[in-house]
């Protein structure tokens, strides 16, 4: 067991930096998911932390050691890879117990960590099959099998579900939450899909064009998104934004249309351009704070929700509001809804940092 | 599909039967051949119907050797020098290909693709191009009328190169970041995954340059003059080409159909993994 930190590490590729300088530190046993859209730079962050890519500036050190230059098989890490790449070859066995053989362990020792591993994945009646005959999920199961053998300092994946069905998909989750809550071992998740990072991670490293925006507990991220693109990134409906200045006092907007709204906290000297963020589900009915009122464009029912689409009477440009799946609405209405100063998030606009 | 067109499906087997005789018929007339004496198959017409003399040809042509007036060994020592190039030639060509392949695909070295390239190029130069100065070297080398002559010439193939290296594109990369993680180095990897991998590729190959081996015709003629190191498909020729006498048709015709064995035997036992090699790509 041992926690990873990462220390200024940077990624170019020739002329083209595609990780500019991402500072983390990896507990003991924690499980760290790094989150971001397409090409943010998180795999390649993760493969350098294996050692499959070389660290073009900073630091990487696993259990303490600095591992720049050390081979991935000096690392002790283990990494389950989004097609899994099992052995086409080996039956499920031989792809678990190859790492081991090649380790030169004792044969006893192989077969028993091979059971065990087997037995906690539910793989003991699959153990002489190949990968090709078995279904997606089972060679899901065996790409983990092959990492938990080793008894690593630290596994690695690299968005192991995206090739599994939703269903699946939810169904593997939980059981990579189980099995880090039973082995403890420090763990670094890859992935694009928001759901997967705020129910998998103890942290979340959001990365965006190379640069890791907020790092922090999911339910902080959620609750207090440290720029715009974090705020924008997670959450489904994602958050609404409202161009707006700065009123008088500091402690008012006035969004674009003529709308003010209150905020709970000093947003800078008057005239400041910001950018207003606030959830679809912080929209509510009654209540104090801030009336908005929202003329419904298009209702969304979800049983237990509904969505409403529509802009904001002073406001520009479109709003999502969640409200409880009893709300009864038509499109044409006017909602009348309140928004709470507390709930309302602001941006600078030229440099998208939280103010 | 339902199709029920009787004239279509007439003509159809028509062709078909008549390109199984049109193929058949000289493998026929040479297995018949070789059943007669020599005075039978100098009498016009050529025999269709089998004789009595195929054990007594069959001695004569693997054992004695056809005697002073025929310029060639028994052909049991030609068949055995025709195996052995073959199959040198193929294992050598195969091991030096999946080799050079890959170097070329799975490492990071100046001039890499230079050397692609000129593995590639020399696909334009077969053993009829380069003879000449081919048997120069070999001949200084001292390698004349040698299994080392009649083989290592050959052996380089940049046809075999070529489809390893499109094979070993065709594995994804994660292979062998897996293994790198499992600690594989490379020697392991290429031998623990790489080489299982490649057994219908290489089951394939195996094939096509066995044939290719036997087939050899102009080099065993160029580069041997001691009748020892005859291959079976140079014999044939020589059997033909007597002097003074006439050509004894009924051993010929067997040394042929013997000559046929052999790569017959390969493509019948290899024929799953040949037809699996080139169809389907196992990852």
């Amino acid at each position: 067991m041992a926690g990873v930190d990462l220390r200024g590490v940077r990624k170019s590729y020739g002329e083209t930096a595609v990780i500019h300088g991402v500072d983390c530190a990896v507990g003991d046993g924690e499980f760290v998911v790094i989150l971001g859209p397409s090409g943010c730079g998180k795999s390649t962050l993760l493969r350098m932390v294996a050692g499959l890519e070389t660290i073009t500036g900073g630091e990487i050190a696993i259990a303490g050691k600095v591992v720049n230059q050390v081979e991935p098989k000096d690392r002790n890490i283990a990494m389950v890879f989004q097609n899994y790449a099992l052995y086409p070859h080996m039956s499920v066995r031989d792809n678990m117990a190859y790492g081991l053989k090649i380790r030169g362990m004792a044969r006893a020792e192989i077969d028993r960590r091979v059971r065990d591993a087997a037995g906690i994945l539910e793989l003991g009646h699959l153990l002489d099959r190949l990968p090709r005959q078995l279904s997606g999920g089972q060679r899901q199961r065996v790409a983990m099998g092959r990492a938990i053998v080793r008894e690593p300092d630290v596994f690695l994946f690299d968005e192991p579900l995206s090739n599994l069905d939703a269903k699946l998909r939810v169904q593997m989750r939980l059981e990579i939450r189980k099995l880090h809550q039973r082995l403890r071992t420090t763990s670094i998740y890859v992935t694009h899909d928001q759901v997967e990072a705020m129910t998998l991670g103890d942290r979340l490293i959001v990365m965006n064009a190379g640069i890791a925006e907020q790092i922090g507990p999911p339910l902080e991220i959620y609750g207090r998104p440290e720029t715009v693109f974090v705020a924008g990134f997670i959450g489904a409906p994602a958050m609404n934004f409202l161009a707006g200045r700065v009123g008088q006092g500091g402690k008012s907007v006035h969004i674009e249309g003529g709308l003010e709204l209150a905020a709970d906290h000093q947003a800078g000297a008057a005239g400041r351009t910001v950018t207003v963020g606030f959830r679809p589900e912080d929209l509510v009915r009654g209540g104090p704070g801030n009336a908005v009122r929202l003329r419904v464009d298009l209702i969304e029912p979800l049983g237990a929700d509904t969505l409403v689409h529509g802009s904001i009477e002073g406001g520009q440009g479109q709003v999502t509001a969640r409200l409880p799946g009893t709300q009864r609405l038509a499109a044409g209405e006017v909602a009348a809804l309140t928004l709470a100063a507390d709930k309302l998030h602001l941006f600078d606009k030229d440099s998208g940092k939280r103010i | 599909m339902v199709e029920r067109r009787p004239i279509l499906t007439f003509f159809a087997h028509a062709t078909l039967i008549l390109g199984v005789v049109m193929v058949a018929l000289p493998v026929y007339v040479t297995l018949i051949a070789s059943t007669h004496d020599q005075a039978r198959m100098l009498q016009a017409p050529v025999p269709l119907l089998p004789g009595d003399h195929f054990l007594e040809n069959l001695v004569t042509v693997l054992i004695t050797g056809l005697g002073a007036s025929q310029a060639a060994p028994p052909v049991g020592m030609m068949l055995l020098n025709s195996l052995v190039m073959a199959v040198t030639i193929a294992t050598g060509k195969i091991a030096i290909s999946i080799l050079s392949a890959y170097a070329i695909v799975y490492f990071r070295f100046p001039l890499r693709m230079t050397f692609f390239w000129m593995i590639f190029i020399t696909l334009m130069l077969p053993v009829e191009v380069r003879i000449l100065p081919t048997f120069k070297v070999v001949a200084d080398l001292g390698m004349l009328n040698s299994y080392a002559g009649l083989t290592v010439p050959l052996i380089a193939s940049a046809t075999a190169t070529f489809l390893f290296r499109q094979f070993f594109l065709t594995v994804p990369d994660e292979l062998l970041e897996a293994a790198r993680i499992d600690g594989a180095g490379p020697m392991r990897f290429f031998v623990d995954i790489l080489l299982p991998l490649s057994r219908t590729s290489i089951a394939a190959l195996f094939v096509i340059q066995f044939i290719y081996g036997w087939n050899q015709y102009l080099w065993p003629l160029v580069i041997t003059t001691d009748e020892s190191f005859y291959t079976i498909v140079m014999g044939i020729a020589r059997m033909v080409n007597v002097v003074d006498a006439a050509a004894r048709w009924n051993q010929v015709m067997l040394a042929a159909l013997l000559a046929m064995v052999p790569p017959v035997i390969v493509v019948v036992v290899m024929q799953r993994q040949f037809v699996k090699g080139l169809v389907e790509t196992e990852k």
